[in-house]
């Protein structure tokens, strides 16, 4: 075991990018993102970490910067949150598509308008289609050990993919646990640096990026399918030699609750440990309830999800993004119902919009969750809800 | 506290809107100086008749400086950091009438934002665009920022900043704007007389005034107490009639001069696409 000590989420985080030893940093700043590389910039000046840091003028130069650095074989890392994460949006797909092992925190917030600065996953959402593998923690502990794995993970040959690891801002980023501190010694012995991917070497001219025509586009794109799919089976490795390594184990998806049970609700974040703590203290042990967290959003853990799913009655997903319009407004409850239909799994599932904005997902919330999944557990799937349940907002 | 013993209303309450108040801005932050400045040379306008208060609107992108727009009784927008001058420009081309102004940060304005400055005054597009330098990205809680002196300290640079700051008043002259000016909050009375003139202009019309942050700029470098960075502001302050360009450096050494740096009368955009008013 490491060195415990109390951190906030952003400090966690940041101690596990100085651990993992990179050699550039470019970000911006921005709310709750900030104290991240404000707290590496101060690593820097102590002389405790050997990095370059730029300060670039926007987002969209962190992750250009980043990207560049990459390319030259750096091990890299920039944050962001909300508009920052929006704006990097171009170049994210860069980013995954030039195969370069990025590792970027999203400390998740809100988007604009109205602005907010406060928590909910409209920017993690609204990034899931650019081809990173994104994960997200559930608390500080795990924020700071996703570090570690996304470097392992994106650096290895097999996969040569940018990933993110996210945190709930605010109820992460600024609040203190006690935290198991992975050394440096370990984390690269954990994922050591070594240069598994293309990089630009005067002696050997490459050309990245490069006009890819119909000829060859179409491949490029196959491959990195293949890549995404890959980094699934990497992550089940890493997280098995995680477990011997650092003894906490993570996985692709978490269940925790009743071991036969009727009702789960699906969720991500901090909101898992509020649904945990909810059903240990508030509904007791005796009930046929359970949560399922996801933790790897991409690649989406299909096969677990029907593991943990196939016979409960009815699955409620807590969505904290909303997208209007799309056949399921909750993003995650599409991934749900799609990865249910497309295995053969007849459960039942509701969709809730929750918390949006920084408005915290109480108890009560949850509670009243529970009880509508309870209340329409046995009736016919033609009778249920075909729009989301918003729940906390003043309608 | 007792506010209820203040005075409760101000001559330029009009043009507040007073049910938002207190504002966020920090005791001491020279905002409320600028801001009060810009009010009065409004004022004015208004009250000689060369300027209609429903046609004003107010443009602002994110930051403290860019709060503003919160606190204004006019039409006005808060979009996002670094967006206002392209939003400004938008509404300017939709509905020529408007006096269209555009406050922010040096870090909104010319760093995050600063590909549409340069394109709005290589048009000479018809906006007025206050940029408030108050030398960090204060907001954020005093990150380095474009016009951050050379060493200084910030958070991202607690080892001194390693670049030297941009003379966004130099690079503004360089391109086709009809006005360029430096004004200071440490003299209020020249940043209503520029804001007065430049209300009376058209193209693109660009105003750096220099400002005061004691809690997270000064606090960082011995500065915290508002009296003090403002008097060392106002120490370094030089006032000059009609300041050449080459004077223009932020040197924290030689001190900043203020003044009038550029004042024409070329055709702005809406002229050059037939749509100018004047
Ligand atoms: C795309 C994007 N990136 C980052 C931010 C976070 N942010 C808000 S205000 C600000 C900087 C504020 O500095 P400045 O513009 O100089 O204004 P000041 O607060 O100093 O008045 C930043 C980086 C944001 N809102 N949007
Ligand atoms: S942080 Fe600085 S600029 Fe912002 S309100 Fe406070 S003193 Fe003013």
């Amino acid at each position: 075991m490491g060195k415990i000590v109390p951190l906030s989420g952003n400090s966690a985080v940041a101690y596990a990018v100085k651990s993992a030893d990179v050699d550039v940093i470019s970000a911006y700043p921005i709310t709750p993102q900030t104290t991240i590389v404000e707290k590496l910039a101060e690593f820097i000046a102590n002389g405790e970490l050997d990095a370059e840091m730029i300060h670039v003028e926007s987002e969209h130069s962190a992750l250009s910067a980043a990207v560049g650095a990459s390319a030259a074989g750096a091990r890299v890392y920039t944050a962001s949150s909300s508009q920052g994460i929006v704006l990097m949006y171009e170049i994210m797909f860069i980013a995954s598509s030039l195969r370069l092992p990025i590792v970027m925190t999203i400390a998740a917030r809100a988007l604009s308008a109205p602005i907010n600065i406060w928590n909910d996953h409209s920017d993690f959402m609204a990034v899931s289609d650019t081809g990173w593998v994104m994960m997200m923690a559930e608390n500080n502990q795990e924020a700071h050990d996703d570090v570690i794995l996304a470097y392992r993970i994106a650096e290895d040959p097999e996969v040569l993919l940018p990933v993110a690891t996210a945190l709930d801002g605010y109820f992460m980023t600024h609040t203190i646990e006690p935290i198991d501190l992975i050394e440096r010694e370990d984390a690269l012995s954990f994922a050591p640096k070594r240069k598994t991917w293309f990089t630009l070497d005067p002696d050997k001219p490459v050309t990245i990026g490069a006009l890819g025509d119909p000829q060859w586009y179409f491949e490029f794109k196959r491959q990195q399918y293949e890549a995404m799919k890959k980094s699934r089976e990497v992550f089940e490795k890493s997280v098995d030699e995680f477990a011997k390594v650092f003894g906490r184990r993570y996985g692709a998806v978490e269940y925790f609750g009743d071991e036969n049970p009727e009702v789960v609700l699906v969720a991500m974040g901090h909101v898992v440990g509020n649904i945990k703590a909810y059903l240990s203290r508030v509904r007791g042990k005796d009930s046929r309830a359970g949560v399922l967290k996801i933790k790897l959003y991409r690649p989406f853990p299909e096969d677990l999800i029907v593991k943990y799913l196939e016979g409960v009655k009815i699955v409620g997903v807590v969505d904290r993004a909303l997208v209007p319009g799309s056949a399921s407004p909750g993003p995650l409850h599409s991934e749900i119902v799609a990865t249910l239909r497309k295995h053969g799994v007849d459960a039942k599932t509701l969709s809730f919009v929750s918390g949006l904005g920084g408005r915290p997902v109480t108890h009560e919330h949850i509670g009243v969750m529970f009880s509508k999944l309870s209340e329409l557990k046995d009736k016919p799937a033609s009778e249920l809800p075909k729009e989301p349940l918003f729940i906390g907002v003043r309608e | 506290m007792v506010v209820s013993t203040l005075e409760s209303s101000h001559p330029l309450d009009k043009y507040l809107r007073t049910a938002r108040l207190p504002h966020i801005w920090c005791p001491g932050c020279g905002l409320g100086i600028a801001l009060g400045s810009i009010m009065r040379a409004i004022d004015k306008r208004i009250k000689e008749g060369t300027l209609k208060k429903e046609n004003l609107v107010f443009v602002t992108g994110i930051g403290c400086s860019a709060r503003t727009s919160f606190y204004v009784n006019f039409d006005a927008a808060h979009t996002l950091h670094g967006r206002a001058i392209a939003f400004a420009t938008g509404a300017k081309l939709a509905k020529p009438e408007l006096e269209v102004i555009v406050i922010g940060g040096d870090g909104d304005i010319a760093g995050i934002g600063g590909n549409h400055l340069l394109h709005a005054a290589k048009r000479n597009m018809d906006l007025i665009v206050l940029m408030i330098t108050n030398f960090v990205y204060a907001m954020t809680g005093g990150q380095v920022a474009p016009t951050t002196p050379l060493g200084l300290y910030t958070t991202t640079t607690p080892h001194g900043n390693p670049e030297p700051p941009l003379n966004v008043v130099k690079v503004v002259s360089s391109l086709n704007a009809n006005y360029v000016a430096r004004a200071s909050v440490t003299h209020p009375a020249l940043v209503e007389q520029y804001v007065y003139k430049a209300l009376g202009m058209r193209g693109f019309r660009f105003i750096e005034i220099l400002s005061t942050c004691p809690e997270i700029f000064g606090r960082h470098i011995g500065m915290r107490d508002p009296f003090t960075l403002y008097s060392t502001l106002r120490s370094k302050v030089i006032v000059k009639q009609s300041p050449s360009i080459e004077e223009s450096d932020l040197d924290w050494g030689k001190g900043f001069v203020i003044g009038e740096y550029l004042v024409r009368d070329n055709p702005g955009y809406l002229d050059r696409i037939g749509r100018g008013l004047k």
